[in-house]
């Protein structure tokens, strides 16, 4: 069964490419790391899936079936620095929007299952005592954990996430990719990340994205694969892991 | 405090400032949570170019001032959503046509012009009859159009994206907020004029963030504040025999920077006290 398939895709933004004649699947149960340079159309991939942006050229099912008539098995977890922190809300609220149904229902309440589900996101992803603090009062990788639940309530097939250990602490990142490793069990998952190191140690397959695809296949971060992506050579760090390119990169 | 029962045109002022407070407090809150004061600005003077269009038509002003902040509402976020502009830019747009509309349609009333000081400053003292069903009618369906949908607003007010993604009609919820600032701002016009009714919107909404963190409780502190800033500032101008929009937005924005001040004040002692207990 194919989680994703996604043929002759293009994405531009204006005149501007964001993703040219992008074509892959995403077996069921799989976890899927993206990387690329920024701009290299990752997070656009990702909202093409989701069904968020127009896409110019090509078709995305998703378990078979037109995005739009399966959104409903899709759990998104965006970037924590792009959420107003702020917003005057609780932990345990925010989780709950996740268990909305689409169908609008006047003075709507949610159901003790609505609750119960919510809470068992939150002691899942190990922050269920701060289910009564507000938002702002969240570090980094708390408010990041935050996403995973909420995402977790629409009780998905397919997650995605969008770098969802930028900005985190070592600790938080670890704790994160473990979970991500648990969820797998469960359900397939696409994860888009700069970081390295945790798609050499946590993903299965393995694509990369400047534009076009330029590889899809199994877990195998050599120096042809990490060039070819980047347009130049890539510097690696002491360790032997394949570090992020610091040098101007081609597109 | 008897002369509210002797004349009636002070039993509309007074009315007519609960009814603005309710719907201030409660679109004022989502307004600031979804930084939209600026597209309120401008709807609220495009709606000027409907009070021009009002005489100029011989219909009721404060209707044609609903008309233009609907289709500014609609206008306005109908381009943003579209993208084609920046809507910063749109909003300039409209803010600029509305006002320019409405002193066209002036210029063009045969005879002496009517006075607009009382749409573009608010005059609650010269609500009518036919201006207070009005502002009942949008204040009722303001208010329930927020309760109704209340779960359904707060996912959209704070993540449009994700709200979209479990299926919320979210452009349905955002053009339907548009349509619901625009009544607000039809409700507010008379009670502080085109020119200020975003201190109304702003202000009492403002204090309340200060006081708490709960989108509900800080729609109720919204209502209760902006109720008592309205009648105090109503009672202020008629002891004083002043302006009364512009006394109640003085009063507004005084309290607002009062409140902030003594939050400062506050932070910075509980931060000490930190302090001191760390150490």
């Amino acid at each position: 069964m194919k989680a994703v398939k996604i043929e002759n895709l293009s994405v531009y933004y204006g005149q501007t490419k964001a993703l040219e004649n992008v074509s892959m699947e995403v077996e069921e149960g799989e976890f899927l790391g993206i990387m690329g340079p920024n701009g290299g159309g990752k997070s656009t991939l990702l909202k093409a899936v989701l069904g968020l942006i127009p896409t110019t050229t090509g078709r995305i099912l998703v378990y078979n079936k037109d995005i739009k008539e399966n959104r409903s098995i899709i759990g998104y977890v965006p970037q924590f620095a792009t959420m107003d922190k702020r917003f005057p809300i609780s932990v345990f609220e925010v989780v709950l929007t996740g268990c909305i149904r689409k169908k609008i229902s006047l003075f709507h309440k949610y159901s003790s299952k609505d609750r119960e589900l919510a809470y068992e996101q939150l002691n899942r992803v190990g922050i269920a005592k701060l289910a009564n603090r507000q938002i702002s009062e969240l570090s980094g990788g708390e408010f990041q954990k935050l996403l995973i639940a909420r995402a977790l309530a629409v009780q998905p097939k397919l997650l995605l996430l969008d770098e969802p250990t930028a900005s985190v602490d070592a600790k938080s990142r670890d704790q994160i990719y473990e979970l991500l490793g648990e969820l797998n069990k469960e359900m397939t998952i696409i994860l888009v990340t700069h970081d390295m190191m945790a798609i050499s140690s946590n993903v299965r397959s393995l694509a990369c994205l400047n534009g076009d695809l330029t590889y899809h296949g199994e877990l195998e971060l050599n120096e042809n694969i990490v060039n070819k992506l980047y347009g130049c050579p890539v510097d690696l760090i002491a360790h032997g892991v394949p570090h992020r390119v610091l040098k101007q990169h081609r597109r | 405090m008897n002369v509210i029962f002797e004349y009636q045109f002070l039993q509309n002022a007074l009315l007519a400032s609960i009814l603005a407070s309710v719907v201030c407090g409660i679109i004022g809150v989502i307004v600031v949570e979804k930084k939209l004061v600026m597209m309120s600005g401008g709807i609220a003077h495009t709606a000027y170019g409907g009070v021009g269009m009002g005489y100029l038509c011989g219909f009721e002003p404060i209707i044609g001032a609903f008309l233009f902040s609907i289709a500014a509402a609609l206008g306005i976020g109908f381009i943003k959503r579209k993208g084609s502009l920046q809507s910063d830019v749109t909003i300039g747009l409209f803010w600029s046509l509305g006002m320019a509309l409405g002193i066209i349609f002036i210029a063009l009333m045969p005879g002496y012009p009517p006075d607009m000081n009382s749409y573009l400053f608010g005059n609650i003292l010269s609500v009518t009859k036919a201006d207070l069903l009005l502002m009942i009618i949008l204040s009722v369906l303001v208010v329930l159009i927020v309760m109704i949908l209340f779960n359904y607003w707060k996912a959209y007010l704070f993540d449009e994206e994700f709200a979209m993604i479990i299926g919320i009609k979210t452009t349905f919820l955002e053009y339907l907020l548009l349509i619901l600032i625009a009544m607000t701002i039809v409700v507010l016009i008379r009670v502080a004029g085109i020119i200020m009714v975003l201190a109304l919107l702003t202000a009492p909404a403002a204090i309340a963030g200060m006081l708490s963190s709960k989108l509900k409780n800080r729609m109720i502190i919204a209502v209760i504040s902006g109720t008592v800033l309205c009648i105090i500032g109503l009672w202020i101008s008629y002891v004083l025999n002043i302006a009364s929009g512009a006394s109640i937005v003085v009063l507004m924005v005084l309290c607002y920077f009062l409140a902030y001040g003594v939050r400062l004040i506050y932070n910075k002692f509980k931060q000490k006290r930190v302090t001191v207990k760390s150490t």
